[in-house]
């Protein structure tokens, strides 16, 4: 089949935490990972290793900082996760339309 | 396919909206937050005007004015600006706190926080211009850089709550750029900004987000 939308789809992005991480992403510059934690109401661990994933995908980039003694460690979204993630959307969207 | 794989990719897009929405945007904001705003500023507004007209009453009756009513005055003014805005914080803070608990939302995460800096900045800037009008006695200009630094903080504030608070913004600009203009009536102005313009944006706001939920 030529031009298939579900070719569009980023296997990186079919789990729901992945998917919240770069919806999140998406629209804020920068975000710790308490407040990542608190949105997407997962546990440390899991998140953990969701943030790994991206990051060795080079979707995300990761910066440590302090604040105070406290490590603080945010994420941001990398040009190319921000491609990926709105080819994905795109795959998403051609196949509800397809299905109509 | 079943129609759970059929459904998959809707749910994947609603996902992505909601939580793009949810992370960017502080969407507690009660409609009746602006209500309770608007009904404490047009008492405080109307003690003012009491005020103002028993000194003015003093005036008549003597022929002149004192310092010491004056200073009196100022003391009294100074005082009813600090309960109104106390009890206009008080009352809408509760209001959204009981709104973020019943959609099980923190009131307290990096939305909100991204949103008190950013009103914050502003009228603390206008607060603090205020102020120093004041050691020059511009008493006259008051309601208009309330109005003009209040309106610019909602503008300012509007890309991180509830988009329509922009309005509500562009509105308390104009009526304080207009007050400019017609000085002397700014208790008047103030208390269409502050009380007339919460309580119509606040209602709009109620029927529009708070009431569509049952």
């Amino acid at each position: 089949m030529v031009n298939n939308p579900i070719n569009g789809l980023n296997k990186v992005f079919e789990s729901r935490i992945r998917l919240g991480v770069m919806s999140i992403l998406m629209v804020n510059e920068e975000i710790n990972f308490n407040d990542l934690k608190q949105m997407l109401e997962v546990t440390d661990g899991n998140l953990a290793t969701h943030l790994v994933n991206l990051e060795e995908n080079g979707f995300i980039k990761v910066h440590k900082g302090f604040v105070g003694k406290k490590t603080n460690t945010t994420y941001a979204i990398t040009k190319s996760g921000e491609r990926a993630f709105t080819e994905h959307i795109r795959a998403l969207e051609e196949m509800i339309k397809g299905m109509k | 396919m079943s129609s759970d794989q059929t459904n998959q990719p809707l749910r994947d897009i609603q996902d992505i909206r909601r939580i793009m929405d949810r992370s960017s945007r502080f969407i507690s904001l009660s409609g009746l937050s602006g209500v309770a705003a608007g009904v404490c500023a047009l008492g405080g507004a109307y003690v003012g005007y009491r005020i103002l007209d028993n000194y003015y009453g003093h005036f008549d009756s003597r022929g002149f004015f004192s310092g010491d009513d004056f200073d009196r005055l100022k003391i009294k003014f100074a005082l009813l600006a600090a309960v109104v805005f106390a009890l206009a914080f008080a009352s809408s803070f509760y209001l959204t706190w009981r709104k973020a608990q019943r959609d099980g939302l923190p009131i307290w995460d990096h939305t909100s926080r991204r949103l008190a800096w950013n009103m914050v900045v502003p009228l603390l800037a206008g607060g603090i211009f205020i102020i120093g009008m004041l050691r020059y006695d511009a008493w006259m200009f008051v309601a208009p850089a309330c109005l003009v630094f209040y309106g610019l903080a909602l503008v300012n504030a509007s890309k991180y709550t509830l988009p329509e608070i922009r309005y509500l913004g562009y509105c308390e600009i104009i009526l304080g750029l207009v007050n400019m203009f017609f000085i002397g009536y700014g208790l008047w102005f103030w208390a269409i900004g502050f009380g007339v313009l919460h309580i119509i944006y606040g209602i709009v706001m109620w029927r529009k987000y708070d009431t569509v939920k049952s």
